[in-house]
């Protein structure tokens, strides 16, 4: 068994390159799925049907179809239609449109939430537009959404690793092909979930800092 | 106009939400240095009077005024973009029912982000004139507290501090005391009398009858959207000309004569 961990190491090179292409697809996807969540989110309150209706449509279509089948249909199926994506983009755009829809109704509930007050009184101290929603609307609302956007995170983590099957280089990718190599199952997937493990940690610190910001401002 | 010192001119002024006609035909002018309380019945268009004075609410029909220069309205004739809204609201300071404060920041940066974000004053010399305003309502050693660190007296006068620190022409507050726990409510009452006898211009929708008799300069007494009646203090509770301001007095009268505060 410590033979096994032996050869893990040996092969340390190729799960720190997946470690690193997991957390590089994570953080690329989670900021670009949080950003795009913020110009889904007034759509989901808008008041027009139309504009509602579809983004209401997009975010429960989303949110009930498993993110696995989502990223066959992004990179074995879109291709039938005519459009071909490498491993990355495929894999990118797979984990960025799924976690648009979760984004966007994490936000909607802190949105809608938020006391309507201090916004007014921003517009009424002469705040408008872009200054303030960046000066106003958004600290309290990330402060508010700070925690339950770490947990998604955490959950972009770990839909990542469906991604070893379009062939993307990510951790989980790395662990089987070590395994497939030296036939050391245990040794290989235990210290994927270790590394994985550390992930989150570092995804939890960052959740409980902001807890921390939030609580002094409670 | 210009040779008046008439710091706000409401004329004719209407609003309404659907069929609901909250404002109809209201007047009102303040004086440099004047304390106008508006009284009226829960319903009346209080609110709504103050909202359209900065333009929260936009009004159907009628002008507004800031020292002479058209609020809503630009030169051409057409409604004002954002810039010039923000530049002549930056102008009117707003004291807020249930404060209002920005909760993410500290109380001086409370104080600071307007003046120094939407005005573009120097920091340093806006933090300076922060923290005297925070002297003056008596909160200097909580200047690095966040709102939600402090008790409905203390974010009040914060809330009025806030104001202040845009240098505003005039101050509207919308029920400054009716969330304040009764024990509270002197601490603000003592700020905003200060503000009146350094002629400070303000408009100020109240409950608080004793206050709007013996520090208002002039009282409105607005019902069902109309301005009823307007005059001075004395002569409104003392001789009020209709029978709904007679009728309102009444229902406050233990306020006033029992002196509550
Ligand atoms: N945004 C709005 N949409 C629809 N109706 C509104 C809106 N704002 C106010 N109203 C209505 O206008 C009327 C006047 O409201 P307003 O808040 O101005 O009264 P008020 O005198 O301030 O009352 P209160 O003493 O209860 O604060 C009320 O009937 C209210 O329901
Ligand atoms: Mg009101």
């Amino acid at each position: 068994m410590i033979h096994d961990f032996g050869i893990v190491w040996s092969e340390r090179s190729l799960l720190l390159s997946g470690l690193a292409n997991t957390a590089i697809l994570s953080a690329l996807s989670a900021i670009a799925a949080l950003l795009l969540g913020f110009l889904v989110t007034p759509a989901l309150m808008s008041k027009r049907p139309a504009i509602f209706g579809l983004a209401r449509l997009f975010v429960d279509g989303m949110r009930c179809v498993p993110f696995l089948l989502f990223a066959y249909i992004i990179y074995y199926g879109l291709p039938s239609l005519g459009l071909r994506l490498d491993n990355w983009s495929s894999g990118l755009a797979a984990l960025i449109i799924y976690n648009t829809a979760y984004m966007a109704e994490i936000l909607r509930g802190a949105w809608a939430v938020q006391p309507r007050e201090p916004i007014e009184a921003g517009i009424a101290f002469g705040f408008s537009e872009l200054k303030l929603f960046r000066r106003i609307i958004l600290p309290p609302l990330l402060l508010s959404a700070g925690p339950v956007i770490g947990n998604q995170m955490i959950q972009i983590v770990k839909d990542s690793a469906f991604l070893t099957i379009i062939a993307l280089p990510e951790l989980t990718h790395a662990a089987s092909s070590i395994q497939s190599r030296h036939y050391i199952p245990f040794a290989a997937f235990i210290t994927a979930v270790f590394l994985y493990w550390g992930l989150c940690l570092v995804i939890e610190a960052g959740i409980s800092s902001i807890g921390r910001v939030a609580e002094a401002r409670r | 106009m210009a040779e008046t010192n008439k710091v706000l001119d409401v004329a004719g002024v209407s609003k309404r939400f659907g069929a609901n006609e909250v404002l109809s035909d209201v007047s009102l002018q303040v004086d440099k240095g004047e304390t106008v309380c508006v009284l009226g019945p829960s319903g009346s268009g209080k609110s709504t009077l103050l909202r359209c004075i900065n333009w929260l609410e936009r009004p159907d029909a009628g002008q507004i005024y800031l020292n002479g220069e058209r609020v809503g309205i630009n030169n051409a004739g057409i409604v004002m973009g954002d810039r010039d809204l923000s530049k002549i609201r930056t102008r009117i300071g707003m004291v807020f029912q249930h404060f209002a404060l920005w909760p993410h920041l500290t109380v001086l940066q409370n104080l600071m982000e307007a003046p120094v974000q939407v005005q573009r004053r120097p920091k340093a010399e806006v933090r300076d004139e922060a923290l005297a305003l925070l002297a003056k309502v008596g909160l200097s050693e909580k200047c690095d507290a966040f709102p939600a660190r402090l008790s409905g007296g203390q974010k009040q006068r914060v809330g009025v501090a806030r104001a202040l620190a845009m240098r505003p022409d005039l101050l509207l507050f919308d029920e400054p005391t009716s969330a304040l726990d009764p024990e509270l409510v002197g601490e603000v009452l003592v700020v905003m009398r200060e503000l009146a006898h350094e002629g400070m211009t303000m408009v100020i929708v109240t409950h608080e009858m004793a206050f709007a008799r013996d520090a208002a300069t002039r009282v409105l007494f607005l019902d069902r959207g109309k301005a009823v009646e307007t005059g001075s203090p004395e002569k409104f509770f003392s001789n009020p000309e209709t029978e709904r301001a007679r009728q309102f007095i009444q229902r406050y009268a233990g306020d006033v004569a029992g002196g509550r505060r």
